[in-house]
């Protein structure tokens, strides 16, 4: 990342800092006085194993948090994997631990499926209080051939490529991958069936696949090197969302157009009516509210207030940005009314767009969702 | 020599960075940790880096790796304890040493065995570390070279392992295969996520079966019934024959196929995308092929643990090479080693390899002097902890059957788990007890998902490459690195089939009636038709062709069988059956009667929680099977369920709740 963005974070930071510092005065005088974990174990369970990226966001907070919350309890992370999140969100539904000993984190993993009204969803997500919200953005390159045959932000030269690419499944995040290309009227047949992004990126390194996405953090770490190289280009990241809702570029790349950039001047492509509306949804559940920690809705009002306060005093850390850079990438970490807000984003799409991409997987994969 | 000016400086600093007294210290610390965990089964590189993990952050680079690679380097050397002394496959990369490690420490050469396998081990964790040191500088365009078509074939190289190991009678190693493969398409499809003999009614099956619990079922309940049958020591001799000297002798006299395994286990661990699990297997069956005498394996042949011993410490250095420069993990464990090495500020990638090259050998050094470390300690240890194959194994068992259980409920930390693990269990008893090959049944398992995986992609990949080209198309399927695997396959393949039935020899097994064995073979027989019943009813191709061809090809294998069965008269091998002759007819105790202990165990932990089930189960074993004096049997138990709690507490682990903890909220551990 450049040095332009370090500096506003770093100012972002400061000023998110003040507010906190502020904010933190009036609220040890009052509401949270009771909660102190001194001596307690909080567990922190996540409905993934211990090799994926939540498990790294979580050890990432886990200690942080430690250090944050009165009393310093031990914060330990737990896995409860399965079904792609579906198996610990379940079992969370049913707990009822109130002294907030239990926090739970969800992924883009877990709200789609909840959003697409998979089966085996029997949780809940307006049944928790949301008490952080993490972001991550995503890019989509391509090999610089292919790249060349984009006019400026037109993609409608890529209308006549094969497009291969590997991909995690029609139902996960990469939804908003292939719809997007779609929308772009690109032929993109995606290969299913690899366990992760990585393993699409190294087909793409061996030239089986000729388009890929990444989120942010794997970008910069895996593919940045590849752009610098003169292996690949940047085509469009997803975007990022701005506190009126509208979709714009996305501050950690900012010299990379964002789709919604590209599908205005691509004739193929609309912003506007059902396909746009229905991928506007997928993105915002599944990027600038990736990963949410909930307290369970049994936990009372000082707990709640206790754990935002204490993402509060983490965020604000001086050394924040520089840790939350290499595992988390430089989005925005919101606590209270923005976690709520991001909340509401991500666990919220129109009927509309559900039916519409319930549809599309049919029509489109084969996929059902009985 | 380009390759060297870059490497030996860098590997100089590391070495000088590496060898300070606190970085050493955290290396053994490592170690120590990495070889406890990897003693018990189940447990493995993935819980030991949990453990570690939280502390990582904010340490000093060079100490964080020595703590986490020491760490994860000794893993496949210590869980050799498991798979020889008790025929529990310690992790999955220790599973083809169970074949000829365990019959050895019945044979009262446990020592002998062990000590082979440790020496084996680090003489592979050693080329591993060379390879990785100058493989990690020119690998890229190698790897690369690895695409779908060439993964594919390293699948079915490793498939064609059956061959050799399918026992006996050649075409039951093939059903059992085929019905491996059927078992592990059970669940959503990786593809496209059809439903595949599972229904969303079952949560617990949609997620398809762990390979830990088909592992510990097929190998570890077996064996354990039957050794608990016999009441007596799993020594036969009840003492230790040869000593430890013996084994390095051994492996010495076997250093060639120990080179050769090593150089399997490099190779296969190189290569992403592949796992750790298969490479034992392949090295194994290697060993079998180039042996001259075959009629010891399976029943106690040195030669059996040096190959796959070899490899599994080898494959961890290979591993490291894509890791580190693709940032690509191999295998579970690797997928958490990257993420510790982001909390130590590292990124890795071909970033890491060129500018911190210092900080990457460190882990070579790390990786080559912690499996010295690991091997010395356990080449010391191995003379004293063999000598639980010298005590009685019925006071040894009830503490098995605990351990895998635990093991078991880590997949998924539901009860579920444990009644999985009975029921392939059992599958595995009836296995052993007609003479299916476990080992093909289990290579058939591990590769399923990998095998549909590649076949789907290398189809759909190799269309669009032809609709593009027909000569591209070509190229893309047949390139030199996939013929050269290929025509490998096709020799291992003939090889097995000429010379896989001498393996057990030329004596016969007892047979009994002809009923048992048809009954058996009618049932396996059935599943797989209503499996491939059941995949006709998907309607994605790519998640239905995958299991309706290899149940078609499982189902006439049976045909085969059953028309065989037919025509020859009961003695015929086709007939095998332990319980009508030899060891097993002629044990005290019966073989359901044992296996309920078990049962009973999971039942009762359904009902008031593991924990609690625990205690009663070990006070009531020890006392009614065991008759040892009710004073014994509490400390006994006491030890046990402390030993149990403690390794929980540790790892941050939770036991299975039963009905009981729905209706009364009590504290940890009997949550």
């Amino acid at each position: 990342m450049t040095d332009k963005t370090t500096l506003r974070h770093t100012a972002q930071a400061a000023l998110v800092g003040a507010a906190t510092l502020a904010l933190a005065t009036t609220a040890t005088a009052g509401s949270h006085g009771g909660v102190n974990y001194e001596g307690q174990t909080i567990e922190f369970v996540i409905p993934f194993s211990e090799s994926g990226g939540s498990a790294r966001w979580a050890n990432f907070y886990a200690p942080l948090l430690s250090e944050a919350l009165p009393g310093n309890p031990t914060v330990v992370v737990r896995y409860r994997p399965g079904a792609g999140s579906t198996t610990g969100a379940n079992w969370f539904q049913e707990q009822t631990t109130d002294d907030g000993t239990l926090i739970f984190g969800t992924s883009g993993s877990t709200q789609f499926p909840y959003l697409l009204g998979d089966p085996r969803v029997r949780y809940e997500y307006n049944d928790w209080q949301v008490v952080l919200a993490s972001g991550t953005g995503g890019v989509a390159y391509l090999p610089p051939d292919e790249a060349a045959k984009m006019d400026g932000l037109d993609a409608t030269g890529l209308q006549g490529t094969d497009y291969i690419w590997g991909s995690q499944g029609a139902t996960r995040l990469d939804l908003v991958a292939n719809l997007a290309w779609e929308m772009l009227g690109m032929n993109v047949e995606p290969v299913f069936g690899i366990e992760g992004r990585g393993d699409g990126r190294l087909m793409f390194e061996r030239g089986e696949a000729n388009i890929d996405y990444q989120t942010s953090s794997a970008y910069l770490r895996s593919v940045q090197p590849m752009v610098d190289e003169g292996l690949a280009v940047p085509m469009m990241t997803w975007g990022a969302l701005d506190n009126a809702g509208n979709i714009v570029r996305d501050p950690t790349f900012p010299d990379i157009p964002s789709f919604k950039e590209v599908c205005e001047a691509t004739p193929a492509c609309a912003t506007e009516g059902d396909a746009w509306d229905a991928w506007k949804a997928f993105f915002i559940a599944g990027f600038p509210a990736q990963k949410m920690v909930f307290l369970p809705g049994s936990a009372s009002a000082d707990v709640v207030e206790t754990f935002s306060q204490a993402f509060d005093d983490i965020i604000a850390r001086d050394d924040f940005d520089t840790l939350a850079e290499k595992t988390l990438g430089v989005y925005p970490q919101m606590t209270r009314d923005g976690a709520k807000a991001a909340f509401q984003l991500g666990t919220q799409v129109p009927e509309e767009a559900r039916a519409f991409v319930v549809n599309w997987l049919e029509e489109s994969y084969g996929v059902t969702l009985e | 020599m380009d390759l060297l000016a870059t490497a030996l400086p860098a590997l100089g600093e590391a070495f000088s960075l590496i060898l300070q007294p606190q970085q050493i210290a955290f290396l053994m610390l490592g170690v120590l940790l990495g070889l406890s965990v990897g003693i018990f089964p189940g447990l493995g590189g993935i819980a030991g880096l949990s453990l570690v993990l939280p502390f990582i952050f904010g340490m000093d680079p060079v100490s964080g790796l020595a703590l986490m690679v020491g760490l994860i380097a000794v893993v496949p050397t210590s869980d050799t304890f498991a798979s020889v002394l008790l025929g529990i496959p310690g992790s999955t990369a220790s599973q083809a040493t169970v074949l000829d490690g365990f019959p050895l420490a019945k044979k009262g050469e446990a020592a002998r065995a062990l000590s082979a396998a440790f020496i084996a081990s680090l003489f592979g964790g050693l080329l591993g570390a060379i390879v990785l040191t100058f493989f990690i500088l020119i690998a890229r365009p190698l790897i690369l070279a690895f695409g779908t078509p060439e993964m594919l074939m390293v699948t079915l190289l490793g498939l064609s392992m059956v061959a050799i190991l399918a026992g006996r009678v050649p075409l039951k190693g093939v059903a059992a295969a085929g019905l491996g493969l059927m078992v592990g398409t059970i669940g959503e499809s990786d593809a496209s996520g059809s439903l595949r003999m599972a229904t969303y009614d079952i949560p617990y099956l949609t997620e398809g079966i762990k390979l830990v619990i088909v592992g510990l079922g097929i190998f570890a309940i077996p064996e354990i019934v039957a050794l608990l049958r016999q009441d007596r020591a799993i020594s036969k001799t009840g003492g230790l024959g040869s000593g430890w000297m013996r084994g390095i002798k051994d492996w010495f006299a076997n250093i060639w196929l120990s080179v050769r395994s090593a150089a399997i286990g490099v190779v296969v661990g190189v290569i992403p995308g592949l796992g750790g699990s298969v490479v034992d297997w392949i090295a194994y069956g290697f060993t079998v092929q180039s042996a001259k005498d075959k009629s010891q394996f399976g029943k106690g042949d040195i030669r059996g643990v040096i190959g796959p011993e070899s490899s599994n410490n080898a494959k961890e250095g290979g591993g490291l090479v894509p890791t580190l420069i693709f940032g690509i993990p191999g295998s579970g464990s690797m997928a958490v080693f990257l993420g510790g090495i982001a909390l130590l500020g590292y990124d890795p990638g071909p970033h890491m390899v060129r500018n911190n090259l210092d900080i990457t050998y460190t882990i070579v050094w790390s990786l080559a002097l912690a499996n010295v470390f690991g091997a010395a300690l356990c080449i010391l240890l191995s003379g004293q902890i063999a000598r639980i194959t010298t005590i009685r194994f019925t006071l040894v068992a009830p503490f098995l059957f605990m351990l895998i259980a635990f093991a078991a409920f880590q997949s998924s930390q539901s009860l579920m788990d444990l009644a999985m693990l009975l029921l392939i269990g059992c599958l595995g008893i009836f296995l052993r007890r007609f003479e299916w090959s476990r080992p093909a049944f289990l290579i058939g398992f591990v590769l399923s998902s990998q095998a549909e995986s590649f076949a789907n992609q290398a189809v759909q990949i190799g269309r669009i490459q032809f609709r593009r080209d027909f000569w591209q198309g070509m190229e893309y399927i047949f390139s030199p690195v996939s013929i050269g695997i290929l025509i490998l396959l096709v020799i291992s393949v003939v090889i097995g089939l000429r010379q896989g039935k001498h393996i057990l020899g030329d004596s016969r097994p007892p047979t009994g009636s002809k009923r048992a064995p048809l009954i058996f073979l009618l049932a396996v027989t059935a599943y797989v038709a209503i499996a491939v019943l059941d995949a006709s009813t998907i309607t994605v191709l790519r998640d239905k062709i995958f299991p309706v061809t290899i149940g078609i090809v499982t189902l006439i294998a049976c045909a085969a069988l059953l028309i065989r069965m037919m025509r020859v008269p009961e003695t015929d091998p086709v007939f095998a059956d332990l319980e009508a002759g030899g060891d097993d007819a002629a044990a005290p105790h019966g073989l359901w009667a044992t296996l309920s202990w078990f049962a009973f165990l999971l039942a009762l932990s359904a009902l008031i929680g593991f924990v609690l089930a625990l205690a009663v189960f070990l006070m009531s074993f020890l006392r009614l099977r065991a008759g040892i004096s009710w004073v014994r049997a509490s400390i006994l138990t006491a030890a046990g369920v402390g030993v149990l709690i403690f390794l929980g507490g540790t790892l941050g682990r939770d036991f299975p709740p039963g009905l009981l903890q729905d209706v009364v909220d009590l504290p940890w551990p009997l949550t």
